[in-house]
């Protein structure tokens, strides 16, 4: 680890305001990770929890899972730097790779149903639309 | 079960003998999760918290797994037995920090244990003896399946199992192994070894983790990332450089016995002598030498039959398990005499160090025509 000494002046030269907020963050995720997260999402405020990328600086931690979502482009060249891949390729929770087979189904339903009003196959189209209300109800279950 | 439970039994990884136990103390793996859009325990009130605990702990305790199992609230654990599941790695000094909203759960055995509320809503881990972090994996990833099944984990298609903290995302898993290196220490190799392992992302730490310092020549070795890699890639890999670390400090014992004896057996002698016979000694000090003294063991300058009283003494010889079996609160001199009275009275009828007993592996030039004519 490298320590600089800077003065009052260097220190607001290079945008150092709160001192233990700049040494948390980069501490744990390396020189400019709190800048990083600051960029991709200016005065952003997580509609879930409140959080924002002041109180990351602050902390090095996120506030919900929701944040991944909120500061998405400033954690992307984060997760980069600090990771072998930018995507998960591990486990796969069961209930995860259901709702995805759920919603590969209703995508494919809501295509079709498209094409049945189009081509104004009403009798398709009222199938197809019991068949997503059938869907809808096994997803929200 | 209660705690005095947990205080009077050791532990299955202590005890147990998994493979190349001589070098490799426990192996232990750890996943953390979350619970979808609920505020992470360092970001959420203490309303919010005790929510999650509230929602999280009863099906923790339902598992299969943790039949009879140590369940406590934080807040109703003493700063002193805090510290002793600290010792035992049961739980993290972090979590050991926290009061009102988080919780341990752990089994019998105390192979399984779950933290509520560290700095993530659920921090599973699995410990085993020896190299097994394969079957660590396996008994937290089944505990991990079935909570899934009950509780609404934030999960991503891209990013994985979403994470307090970014360095965490993706798999949620640390795989970690303690080393015991003291080959490696006194032939001065370990640097070497330390430095080519962080080179291949992999961290090095000492005996309690992150930011500690390393005593008894133990060694923690864990994955450093946790995104972009399968599982059993990371635990694959991390198991190949151990047992890679695992030939290297067998070939610096070889070397220490064949090319400095007379260093070994002084280190040796005088483990087992101050051991013996001081009357004050700080923890550090006794992990060194009890380090020393399973060194002793492991070569076979000591009975095979001696080595579980030195594997107990280097946790009933740490702080919080002193004060705890001595039942009261002592001060740091206090707590060296009684240190020193505990391992005397342990070593009294310990045997001498035996160095002819000591056993040389064949010298590697044998010429290898010769067993092939054998």
């Amino acid at each position: 680890m490298q320590k600089v000494n800077l003065c009052d002046a260097c220190s607001k030269e290079k945008g150092v305001q709160d001192p233990t907020g700049f040494a948390l963050a980069d501490l744990l995720l390396g020189i400019g990770a709190a800048e990083e997260i600051e960029k991709g999402a200016p005065a952003q405020k997580c509609p879930v929890c409140g959080f924002t990328q002041a109180d990351f600086k602050k902390t090095g931690r996120l506030g919900c899972s929701a944040c991944y979502h909120t500061f998405a482009e400033g954690l992307e060249s984060l997760l980069k730097a600090m990771h072998k891949g930018t995507e998960h390729v591990g486990k796969l929770p069961e209930r995860a790779a259901r709702q995805l087979r759920l919603s590969d189904k209703m995508r494919v339903l809501n295509d079709n149903l498209e094409k049945a009003v189009a081509e104004e196959n009403y009798e398709t189209a009222a199938n197809l639309r019991d068949q997503i209300k059938q869907l809808e109800h096994e997803i929200a279950n | 079960m209660k705690f005095s439970q947990v205080m009077s039994s050791a532990g299955e990884w202590l005890r147990g003998e998994g493979p190349h136990h001589q070098v490799v103390v426990s192996s232990r793996v750890r996943l953390a999760r979350n619970l979808r859009h609920r505020a992470f325990p360092g970001w959420a009130k203490k309303t919010e918290r005790t929510q999650v605990l509230e929602l999280v702990k009863p099906h923790v305790e339902a598992l299969p797994e943790m039949q009879d199992s140590f369940s406590e609230l934080l807040q109703d654990l003493s700063a002193l037995e805090k510290q002793v599941l600290v010792e035992r790695h049961l739980i993290s000094r972090e979590h050991a920090a926290k009061g009102v909203g988080s919780a341990v759960v752990m089994n019998r055995k105390q192979t399984l244990s779950i933290m509520i509320n560290e700095e993530d809503h659920l921090r599973m881990q699995a410990i085993r003896s020896g190299l097994q972090l394969k079957s660590a994996f396996k008994l937290v990833d089944k505990v991990d399946s079935t909570l899934e099944n009950k509780l609404d984990i934030a999960y991503d298609q891209r990013l994985g199992y979403l994470t307090a903290c970014p360095t965490n995302v993706g798999t949620g898993m640390r795989a970690s192994a303690m080393l015991h290196l003291p080959g490696l220490v006194l032939s001065d190799l370990i640097n070497q070894v330390i430095q080519a392992v962080n080179k291949i992302g992999l961290a090095v730490r000492g005996l309690y983790g992150e930011g500690t310092e390393a005593m008894g020549n133990l060694f923690q070795i864990s994955n450093q990332t946790t995104l972009g890699e399968k599982e059993d890639e990371i635990i694959a890999r991390l198991t190949k450089v151990i047992e890679t670390i695992i030939d290297k400090e067998h070939d610096a014992r070889q070397m220490l016995i064949q090319k400095k004896p007379d260093t070994l057996w002084d280190q040796i002698g005088r483990a087992y002598g101050v051991l013996t016979y001081a009357h004050a000694m700080t923890s550090k000090e006794a992990l060194n030498l009890l380090s020393i003294m399973k060194l002793g063991v492991d070569l076979g300058a000591f009975p095979e039959d001696r080595r579980l009283p030195i594997d107990e003494l280097f946790i009933e010889t740490q702080p919080a398990h002193l004060q705890k079996t001595s039942q009261q609160k002592l001060n740091a001199e206090e707590r060296d005499f009684l240190r020193a009275e505990i391992i005397r009275g342990r070593l009294k009828l310990f045997p001498k160090p035996d160095m002819g007993k000591v056993a040389r592996e064949p010298d590697d030039e044998t010429p290898s025509e010769l067993n092939d004519n054998e």
